[in-house]
């Protein structure tokens, strides 16, 4: 299609037989963007890059890492001392962990403030959804083949949830756990499924990436494009800016990496499983503990574990619950409030469920789970019935370039909307 | 008719993941001397991977189960939900009132709660001397009784078990003619 692409001859015989110097050049260089999109749209590639770091190092550390009861502790505390840059790969893998839960809960709430679920782009979000259950389901897995008092009790925790399951509850469990406890089978499969799971997600990367594509990137603004002049190639334009966020990024994870390796991780997790003896306190990875906090404020088992999965599961419906039809917070002076409020209420979640459920950590988490349902069920519908949102750009350009949205426009002072 | 065909298909591998059958036979039921233990004592056997508590309660002990400041405090002091086999649902919870046998696994979520026979102590002046789940501070008394206003929904369970001499108990099988099976417990 593009014309430089088909000047080498090599290229073009691959090219005709296997278009991919044809897709590449549609989705990189002919693909339009909007030209105004702030660095929260950055988080998505970086969460793409996180996958593949992930990767990366998780295939080197199982070539010496050991899935049996007996020999995994011991497999994991050799790659830290004995294989040659084992700790590097492991410092890498351990707390890449965190900071892919950090990009992507960023990508997530930009997607909320911004309204990009909203239609035409629903299938996007609900794929972004699923990656984000499997990204905890092989986290949870992958946090227990160390084989420590944390990953132990963690997995014996998370996996008697589906106790509260009535009637087949128990059977349930014992099926998941291959045993009568959690023990080595457990330990074999889920180091199987932990292998397993990251391809998975590739592959719904790849759907989502395709749904992006479909209809283009939304952006701060939340109208759609309306011409060649709000646009501009994805490379190299965002390619370049992309990078450069990923350098930034890469500080901070390197910082952590090199410098406070273990200070995200639970100190007991160095201990070897005891299944006679349990740690005082079991709590999760930083990145569960809201959803943790939820759990715990249900004074009831099977609700609590039901209001728990079903804090993710809302995410399926929004684009339903939310009935504005202005995308952008940026014009929905009423939404924009609830929106901050979410963010503390889920930080407020988080630090619940760091704490013992005693005193006021009860009342504050009931509260906190109480407002989580109440934004996402009740606020988003009515708040988008009676809202007046702002008057819209007519499009990305106008906002910009004052005076118009002509590409004769071009020459006028820069203003940011 | 495809259906069947798939789901035949598919069978295999999902009872593969269910225990196999070395792991069922490490499960078989196990024998433990119980002349040994000391009036007050409790030991701790390990059957299919859980703690098994066998404590020998003295009549003092026994005693305290039955009064109602006690019993006034639990929340299914009659054994009436099903963590218990028939044979161990009366009011102290078990074949022989001297002995009581428990997997030792909180009710709430799995851990492993310890023994603080002694009254009084830390645990507050009217504490009547029971177990103690340090997780999340659930609370039992000598028959695994759970108390009121803790985490813990359920009794600690008992497992199935019967004398096969008068001081030798096994471990993880019925008395004769009790068909019991440890899957009966709502939780564990």
């Amino acid at each position: 299609m593009a014309a430089p692409v088909k000047q080498n001859k090599l290229i073009r015989w691959i090219d005709h037989r296997l278009p991919v110097f044809t897709l590449m050049e549609h989705e990189l260089n002919e693909y339009p963007t909007p030209k105004n999109l702030n660095y929260w749209w950055n988080f998505g590639s970086l969460a793409g890059i996180m996958l593949v770091i992930m990767i990366f190092t998780g295939v080197f550390l199982a070539m010496a890492y050991t899935p049996q009861k007996d020999l995994a502790f011991d497999s994991v505390e050799r790659i830290m001392r004995e294989v040659n840059y084992g700790w590097l790969m492991r410092y890498i893998h351990m707390n890449g962990a965190s900071f892919f839960f950090i990009v992507t809960y960023i990508h997530i709430f930009r997607g909320l403030y911004y309204g990009s679920y909203k239609t035409p782009r629903e299938l996007l979000w609900m794929l972004g959804v699923v990656i984000l259950l499997l990204m905890m389901a092989t986290a949870f897995m992958g946090y227990v083949l160390p084989w420590g008092q944390m990953s132990y009790w963690g997995a014996t925790v998370i996996t008697n949830l589906f106790s509260a399951v009535p009637v087949v509850g128990n059977a349930i469990v014992t099926w998941l756990w291959g045993g009568f406890v959690v023990d080595n089978p457990t330990l074999n499969r889920f180091f199987a499924l932990h292998y397993l799971l990251p391809f998975v997600i590739v592959g719904v990367v790849m759907l989502h990436l395709a749904a992006l594509h479909q209809h283009g990137s939304n952006n701060p603004l939340g109208i759609d494009r309306k011409g060649p002049q709000d646009s501009i190639p994805f490379h190299p334009y965002y390619t370049i800016k992309d990078l450069f966020g990923l350098g930034v990024f890469l500080l901070f994870y390197a910082a952590f990496v090199f410098f406070w390796p273990n200070l995200l991780g639970d100190p007991a997790n160095y201990i070897p499983a005891n299944p006679l003896q349990t740690p005082p306190e079991i709590v999760p990875e930083w990145y569960f503990l809201p959803f943790y906090a939820i759990l715990r404020s249900v004074p009831n088992k099977l609700l609590g574990v039901v209001m728990m999965f079903g804090s993710i599961f809302i995410l399926f419906l929004l684009p339903w619950l939310d009935t504005s039809r202005v995308r952008s917070a940026t014009f929905r002076p009423i939404y924009k409030w609830f929106f901050f409020v979410l963010i503390v209420d889920c930080v407020a979640l988080g630090i619940v469920g760091a704490h013992r459920p005693e005193g006021i950590w009860v009342v504050i988490g009931r509260i906190a789970t109480a407002y989580y349902y109440f934004h996402f069920l009740l606020m988003m519908p009515f708040v988008g019935w009676f809202e007046r949102p702002r008057p819209l750009p007519t499009s990305i350009s106008s906002a910009v370039l004052k005076g118009g949205g002509r590409l004769a426009g071009a020459g006028a002072t820069m203003e940011k909307p | 008719m495809g259906a069947i065909g798939t789901v035949s298909a598919l069978w295999p591998f999902f009872a593969s993941l269910s225990p196999a059958r070395d792991t069922i036979a490490a499960g078989a039921p196990i024998d433990v001397d119980v002349s040994t233990i000391k009036p007050g004592q409790q030991i701790t056997v390990v059957w299919r991977g859980h703690p098994i508590f066998i404590l020998h309660r003295t009549p003092d002990e026994l005693k305290m189960l039955q009064e109602a400041k006690d019993t006034g405090l639990l929340r299914d002091p009659d054994s009436q939900q099903p963590q218990q086999p028939s044979y161990a649902a009366n009011w102290h919870r078990s074949l022989k009132p001297e002995h009581l046998v428990l997997i030792g696994v909180c009710t709430h979520l799995g851990c492993i709660p310890r023994l603080e026979a002694a009254p009084g102590g830390d645990l507050g002046a009217n504490w009547p001397g029971g177990y103690f789940c340090p997780c999340h501070g659930s609370k039992y008394d000598l028959a695994g009784r759970v108390f009121n206003g803790v985490p813990a929904p359920l009794n600690l369970p008992v497992p199935p078990y019967n004398y096969i001499k008068d001081n030798l108990m096994r471990v993880g099988e019925n008395p004769p003619g009790i068909n019991f099976e440890i899957s009966e417990i709502e939780q564990i």
